[in-house]
């Protein structure tokens, strides 16, 4: 990852070779790693190699690795963007999105067990 | 011949004036990036809702079809493959287009194009195929969440791929001009992004769904 930084304070964005953008060479690294991160789960759950409570929080893992990849080397996040305004916006949607999402399903699990018929309190 | 001059000149001015008001509009181009970033973080909160949104009704099928039953993975291997690629193909624009390498920019762009025609061809029949077996989005709230995600991002898709065709006619008209490349970034953000959702669509919808 010898390139790039993000595209927030670039003033450097040239029209010369390997700026904002990255080079091939990080473009194939993110490519081949992305590759391998897809096709581990893929197989994972085609084959049934696992049962499904082992299955699924593995594919979340690598999902979530995979994320990491393409935001590094598809989307050249890195120490030098650590301080940009980019990041602080990042990290506070990471934040909102984990509250909703993460939130959503909580209350609404609760929701459907308390209104399951058998958990109605009676009179 | 005076008259042929003043002409050529006017139009230098023009060209020059046009060039100028771009620049003034995209300063150096990192605050249309940092704006553009927002505005996909916004659209990250808008997922984060439909994504919350399936995984509260995933379970509710209504007596009809589950992810087991309908979903076909080497399917959708097949979509993500088209779409990863297409990222890798943007990726090689993007540096084509910095190094003003204008033929190479716009193969690339093509390919892009072509791959995520790809993508939305095979998500369409996906979805047709549902609906003809009766498992469209009325069948159950399943399946009404999961036509949400997913159609969703087949939209944003289809959007990108919009734009893409609109930034290949001003990369043929203008050339490389600097505001090109800084739509050209914006789009590449955007784009990126998209094969990100995916990954969540794939993991959440499709594996953990044909897993469970």
């Amino acid at each position: 990852m010898a390139t790039a930084h993000t595209t927030a304070h670039g003033h450097d964005h040239g029209h010369h070779g390997e700026g904002a953008h990255g080079s091939v060479k990080s473009y194939i690294v993110g490519f081949v790693l992305s590759v391998i991160l897809t096709a581990i789960p893929f197989g994972l759950v085609m084959s049934g190699a696992l049962p499904a409570g082992t299955a699924i929080p593995v594919c979340f893992g690598l999902g979530i690795v995979q994320i990491i990849v393409h935001l590094v080397y598809f989307l050249h996040m890195n120490s030098s963007s650590a301080r940009s305004w980019n990041m602080a916006a990042f990290l506070f949607t990471l934040l909102i999105v984990a509250i909703l999402v993460v939130g959503s399903w909580w209350v609404m699990l609760h929701l459907n067990a308390n209104m399951m018929p058998g958990a109605m309190p009676m009179e | 011949m005076s008259n042929a001059h003043s002409v050529a000149a006017a139009d230098a001015a023009l060209l020059n004036a046009v060039e100028a008001h771009d620049e003034h509009h995209h300063d150096d181009g990192s605050k249309t990036t940092l704006g553009f970033w927002i505005y996909l973080m916004s659209d990250c909160i808008l997922f984060a809702a439909v994504f919350a949104a399936f995984a509260v009704l995933r379970g509710q099928t209504a007596g009809g079809p589950d992810a087991k039953e309908l979903f076909s993975l080497p399917y959708v291997a097949g979509e993500t493959a088209f779409l990863l690629v297409s990222s890798f193909t943007y990726g090689m624009a993007m540096i084509a287009a910095e190094k003003q390498k204008q033929s190479a920019t716009l193969r690339w762009l093509g390919v892009t194009l072509l791959l995520g025609l790809g993508f939305m061809f095979m998500e369409l029949h996906e979805f047709a195929e549902l609906i003809g077996e009766g498992a469209g989005p009325d069948r159950s709230a399943f399946l009404s969440s999961f036509f949400t995600l997913v159609g969703t991002h087949g939209l944003h898709v289809l959007s990108g791929m919009v734009w893409m065709v609109t930034l290949i006619a001003h990369v043929l008209r203008r050339g490389l001009t600097h505001a090109n490349i800084v739509r050209l970034t914006c789009l590449s953000l955007f784009w990126h992004f998209l094969d990100i959702v995916w990954i969540g669509v794939f993991t959440i919808v499709y594996l953990s769904g044909v897993a469970a």
